[in-house]
């Protein structure tokens, strides 16, 4: 197994309320794994990824990832777990502003194992081009379409031959076309032995994963 | 993450917002040229008062009228009546050390050539004064023991005034009028060139001490501003300022324990002075720098933490991407730093060029040592690390998805 969750939960603390976001998930994700994530709106469902992530701690349960577990790694220690073993896809793209193409892709490389200029270049060029995107290179994000922006992030996710995908609602900020363009990559992927882990709420996108796990009040059902 | 990497993208930041960056640096900027621009013309002025006192004949010793606690020659010279040329004679007579004296008085005219005229100083010396500052003439005649007995109007020019008074003309031999009185012209002096602040040594004309007191100044009386005196050897300076003292106490006749009635300095003393002002001047100037490097690194501060709020996004994102804290707190120093530094580069060009502005436009010495603008240039970095630090660490400290969720 890629990832054992048990018993997490999260409780966030507004003030003197708690608002359990988490209760009580115990999942597991095989390697080559396809999952997609639905649920309504305020379900838990980006705070399940982002936990997954090792963007957010859990405030309880246990989280192994690749056999090691998770929850007692130093922040620096997380810091090399998301760069060398995820790659994030956002909603929103989360490209730097200002910055072309080839420098959004080559962003995890600089905290990551060293490797010289070219060797980043070669690295990102090669995943631009897989892509499709060879010809938009230096193109900052203002300059690219939403469908183009989002291939970059994953062209960024990426770039350090991670074994694991993260996406929270990758397609939500796109079109139909854009958003099947996004999952066809996603198959190709998978295909090649990536775990993928999507959160969505479109029927026709999570009908792309493998299985569908279905949340409500922070609870997996 | 390498330094060379970090480097650059806090270059590329900066650049993003280079009037921004512009305007924070100011202070830093501001701050580095006016230290810069005074260290260097401090600096050259003090090398300068140096250089010129050691032209001045090392071997210097001046007395001068009135006692030093009553202030009386820095309340201007030559108001008390108590030092005589006899005074000075004695002191050749009697003191082994002393190799030869001038008694010097003091004032000013307009001298007149033909239709120029102009405005300086003049100085009444006696024979020994030339070769007591060393001072050579570069045509003409000094002055003879006769022409300080007979008091006859003679003159020797300064490079200066003959440059104002006569165009192409030697003006050895010449007539010229002081006080609408003619002077014949028997030398002309070489070039001292300008002492330190500007003040010409050049502009000047020497006229026998006697000419100077009996005509310009009309006075039957002998008393000088300054007797200037030069020693054998700086060796027995501390003997011969004992006679002096002695010679000039007992000629007049000063009771024991009664306070001297004038005041014996040499170049030592001077030295020593001109040292204790300009550490004086050090102190002032970092006084000046650091309050405005804090006034500089306070706005430094002020900018990156908005920088770090603004980027929050970014953070979240580097985060996110495997930056550690570590990373993001190198990231934001960096920047704080190249942002100062570059500011203290601005500001050494900057204070370099108004030195050499000033220098130029009021040919005051400057000297620019690489120590001062290598010190200048790490005060600045200093300043960088130190303000940088504080929003460094915030940014560090941010949570990768909450900064991610940021608006
Ligand atoms: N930082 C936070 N502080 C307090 N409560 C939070 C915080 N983040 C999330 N929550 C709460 O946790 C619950 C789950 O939120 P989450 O973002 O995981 O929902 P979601 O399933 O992703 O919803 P959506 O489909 O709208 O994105 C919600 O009730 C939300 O209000
Ligand atoms: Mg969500």
């Amino acid at each position: 197994m890629l990832i054992e969750l048990r018993h997490i939960s999260k409780t966030y603390r507004v003030g003197e309320i708690d608002i359990p976001a988490l209760r009580d998930v115990t999942i597991s994700i095989e390697r080559g794994g396809f999952l997609a994530i639905m649920g309504a709106s305020g379900s838990g469902k980006s705070t399940l990824l982002n936990v997954l992530g090792c963007l957010d701690r859990p405030t309880g349960g246990e989280y192994r990832l690749d056999g090691e577990e998770v929850g007692r790694l130093s922040s620096d220690a997380l810091a090399r777990v998301r760069n060398r073993k995820m790659g994030f896809v956002f909603q929103n793209f989360n490209l730097l502003t200002r910055t072309s193409a080839l420098e959004n892709v080559e962003l995890p490389l600089y905290y990551g194992i060293p490797c010289t200029r070219e060797e980043r270049r070669r690295k990102a060029l090669a995943l631009l081009d897989r892509v499709g995107l060879s010809d938009r290179i230096d193109h900052h994000p203002s300059q690219l379409s939403g469908g183009q922006q989002q291939r970059v992030a994953i062209a960024r996710a990426l770039v350090n031959d991670p074994p694991l995908i993260l996406a929270d609602e990758p397609t939500g900020n796109l079109d139909s076309r854009a958003g099947a363009d996004i999952m066809r990559i996603f198959k190709e992927l998978n295909d090649e032995g990536i775990t993928l882990i999507m959160v969505t709420h479109e029927p026709d996108i999570a009908a792309c994963a493998k299985r569908t796990i279905h949340m409500r009040d922070g609870e997996v059902t | 993450m390498n330094a060379v990497v970090t480097v650059r993208i806090a270059m590329r930041a900066l650049q993003r917002n280079k009037g921004r960056s512009l305007l924070t640096a100011l202070g830093i900027i501001i701050g580095i040229a006016a230290v810069i621009a005074v260290v260097g013309v401090g600096q050259g002025a003090s090398v300068s008062m140096k250089d010129q006192i050691s032209t001045m004949g090392s071997n210097l010793v001046m007395v001068f009228p009135g006692s030093q606690r009553t202030g009386g020659f820095r309340g201007g010279s030559g108001t008390q009546q108590t030092l005589t040329a006899e005074d000075g004679d004695a002191i050749l007579k009697d003191c082994p050390y002393v190799a030869a004296m001038s008694p010097i008085v003091r004032t000013g005219a307009q001298i007149v050539y033909r239709e120029n005229d102009w405005a300086t100083s003049i100085q009444g010396i006696g024979t020994g004064y030339l070769p007591v500052r060393s001072w050579d003439l570069a045509s003409g005649e000094p002055f003879t023991e006769n022409d300080m007995h007979t008091g006859v109007r003679v003159c020797i020019l300064g490079q200066t005034v003959v440059d104002q008074l006569f165009a192409d003309d030697d003006p050895v031999g010449k007539m010229v009028r002081i006080r609408n009185m003619s002077f014949r012209v028997i030398g002309v002096l070489t070039r001292k060139g300008s002492a330190a602040f500007g003040q010409d040594q050049d502009d000047t004309i020497l006229v026998p001490w006697t000419t100077t007191r009996r005509v310009l100044q009309n006075s039957p009386f002998n008393n000088v501003n300054q007797l200037l005196i030069g020693l054998t050897s700086m060796d027995t300076l501390a003997q011969a300022r004992e006679d002096i003292a002695g010679i000039l106490r007992q000629r007049h006749r000063l009771a024991p324990g009664a306070e001297d009635d004038f005041t014996v300095i040499d170049m030592t003393e001077i030295t020593q002075t001109i040292t204790k002002v300009s550490s004086l001047m050090t102190v002032l100037l970092a006084v000046i720098a650091s309050i405005s490097l804090v006034v500089g690194g306070i706005g430094i501060m002020n900018i990156m933490l908005v920088s770090v709020t603004e980027r929050t996004r970014e953070i979240g994102l580097r985060m996110a991407v495997g930056a550690r804290r570590r990373d993001i707190l190198l990231q934001f120093l960096v920047e704080a730093v190249a942002l100062a530094g570059a500011g203290g580069i601005l500001g050494i060009v900057l204070g370099i060029g108004a030195a050499l502005t000033v220098a130029q436009v009021n040919h005051w010495p400057v000297l620019i040592s690489p120590g001062s603008v290598l010190l200048a240039l790490s005060f600045s970095a200093g300043v960088g690390v130190f303000f940088g630090f504080y929003p460094a660490w915030r940014a560090a400290r941010l949570s990768p998805i909450e900064s991610l969720r940021h608006e």
